[in-house]
């Protein structure tokens, strides 16, 4: 079975082939990064506007460089939610129309299952059940994974996600938007022991994070600083993320230990962080557990993802019905095993 | 020539085909179901014409302008079936639609057509009757508020769309009183089967596109507050 995937819930177009005997073929991205930039955020129509102007190019490339011929095609993923309602229709419209014009089945994928699953394209791929670590632009998220469609939330987020501290921080600081991966970058210049910040919530019995203080931490300890030189902003970038590392390490030892799973996965863009890999890395050894990370291309937003969770609904006989939609909100825990439609 | 229109720009929701003498059309009206509700009518149609997509020789789209959404919806669903179909696209203007209709089912020469383009401003097109039976736009078709419309042309004209709804007693105040105007006393809205002579015109006149450099036509473009 070949799947065309196609992901545009946010500010990149990502289209790629997945095999279910085969694996991933081939995949692209368009990031509009930069377009964005200049607004210090996503601009929803600006986005919306750009994926319907890139997408077609980008199908019409992975197609022809992993040689596959419509007839090779035996269905279509495409993004359904949860992210901007006009950036996921743009992709809902493509795909849906692409696979009725092709007369393959279709399959609208939730962006989040498409993160978690991320880690299945590399080898070797993590087993079920497994814990992951979400941590992206949006959520922060600590699931117990037994299946396909099979997600429990133990624990996430009560106010800023993991990415969003990293680029909020990023921006007060100076270093532009989204400014997470620079951030990052920065703190491997920075001196660990200068400046610490408390790491939120790690006292308090549960699997539940906060990062919306520790904003204001850095912010208030970067106002007092009398020279804003290079260094003293590396100091801050690394002792923030220090701070956001460790209360991702704190809570994920808590979960492992609480739910007995010898299999840790992580997603999302965060995911993508040295110093987190190697500080889980650290801790998988510790425990005596199997830590699996996506390659960091495959944390941030991209078709692969998608393709490969669109085809495992697909393989497992889910339909999505002529009519699209997008779903702009949708709770990850919301959703089912695969069901095989009724046509 | 074998033709697949559609449209979802305004609350109109359509597809028409034109299969060599034969046309088939569905219309609903919807305020937001388009992109559940466009590709079942397609489907149903196609069926009834006993048609299958790789048949065709184009796809029309009604490129706008209207909801930025709506366009999207539209254009995203004509470029799907036309990659697939490796069959080119003919972008058609809604107001030329409004137009078209308006010839086609009153008799009308000279149109002017307005669509609520909200934030005080219709998106506007004038047309006359050109040759072969087909509307064609006057100047430019611009989005601005209803106020500082203005004719080109003289003879008596025809207002349509629901510009004309909204904006009745400004448009006809910005317009004057040189020519008569008469507004339509039911509000249209643009539909696939009116884009199917103006499509068949404009591919024939090697106007069709490739698939990817169909996009939408929406007219404003600041859309960013403050910039
Ligand atoms: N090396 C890095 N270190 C820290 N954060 C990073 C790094 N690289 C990327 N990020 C952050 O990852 C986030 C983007 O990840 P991703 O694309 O998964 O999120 P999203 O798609 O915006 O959110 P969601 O998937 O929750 O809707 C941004 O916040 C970015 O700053
Ligand atoms: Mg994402």
């Amino acid at each position: 079975m070949r799947v065309l995937g196609i992901e545009t819930s946010c500010d990149e177009t990502g289209v790629a082939v997945y095999d279910l005997e085969q694996g991933l073929l081939g995949h692209c991205l368009y990031s509009q990064v930069e377009l964005h930039a200049q607004y210090g955020g996503v601009v929803p129509e600006l986005a919306s506007r750009d994926h319907i102007r890139k997408i077609l190019p980008l199908v019409r490339e992975v197609l022809t460089t992993t040689a596959t011929t419509p007839q090779q095609l035996d269905g279509i993923a495409y993004t359904a939610g949860p992210g901007l309602v006009g950036a996921l229709l743009v992709g809902a419209a493509v795909g849906r129309s692409l696979a009725w014009s092709y007369d393959v089945p279709a399959i609208g994928v939730h962006h989040l299952e498409g993160h978690l699953l991320a880690a299945m394209l590399e080898d070797p791929a993590p087993k079920f059940p497994f814990l992951s670590l979400l941590v992206s632009g949006g959520h922060t998220q600590l699931i117990k994974v037994l299946g396909l469609g099979q997600y429990q939330i133990l624990g996430e987020s009560v106010d800023d996600a993991a990415g969003e501290a990293f680029d909020k921080t990023a921006k007060l600081l100076g270093l532009g938007y989204p400014g997470g991966a620079v951030l990052a970058n920065l703190a491997t210049h920075g001196d660990p022991k200068r400046f610490t910040f408390p790491r939120p919530m790690v006292n308090r019995q549960g699997l539940d994070f906060s990062f919306s203080g520790l904003k204001t931490q850095v912010m208030t300890t970067w106002k007092a600083q009398a020279s804003q030189d290079e260094q003293t902003r590396a100091d801050v970038a690394r002792a923030f993320e220090d701070a956001v590392v460790d209360t991702l390490v704190i809570k994920c030892r808590r979960a492992l230990q609480q739910t007995h799973l010898t299999r840790l996965v992580i997603a999302g863009g965060v995911g993508a962080n040295q110093r987190l890999r190697q500080q889980l890395s650290a801790l998988a050894n510790s425990l005596k557990v199997k830590v699996f990370y996506p390659r960091p291309e495959f944390c941030t937003d991209n078709g692969a993802m998608i393709a490969y969770a669109g085809c495992c609904r697909l393989a497992a006989g889910e339909r999505a019905s002529l009519g699209f939609n997008a779903t702009p909100r949708w709770a990850l825990h919301n959703l089912q095993i695969p069901r095989t439609a009724t046509k | 020539m074998k033709l697949l229109a559609l449209d979802t720009a305004t609350e109109a929701c359509s597809c028409a085909l034109l299969c060599d003498e034969t046309q088939f059309e569905r219309s609903v009206m919807t305020t937001r179901h388009h992109a559940e509700l466009i590709l079942p009518m397609i489907d149903e149609m196609m069926q009834q014409a006993n048609l299958r997509p790789q048949q065709l020789d184009a796809v029309v789209m009604g490129c706008g302008p209207g909801s930025f959404t709506g366009l999207r919806i539209a254009c995203g669903v004509a470029q799907g079936i036309a990659f697939a179909a490796e069959v080119p696209i003919i972008p058609i203007s809604s107001l030329a639609a409004l137009a078209q209709a308006a010839y086609r089912d009153k008799g009308m020469t000279h149109v002017l057509a307005a669509i609520d383009a909200r934030m005080g401003e219709v998106y506007w097109g004038e047309y006359i009757l050109g040759e072969n039976k087909l509307m064609q736009l006057c100047g430019e078709e611009i989005v601005c508020p209803p106020e500082s419309v203005k004719l080109l042309e003289n003879s008596a004209a025809y207002g349509v769309g629901s510009g004309w709804m909204a904006y009745n007693t400004v448009l006809l105040k910005a317009l004057g009183t040189v020519t008569a105007i008469s507004v339509e006393t039911e509000t249209t809205y643009p539909q696939a089967s009116a884009m199917l002579p103006l499509a068949a015109a404009a591919f024939e006149q090697g106007l069709a596109v490739s698939p990817e450099l169909a996009l939408p036509i929406y007219l404003r473009n600041k859309v960013v507050h403050g910039s």
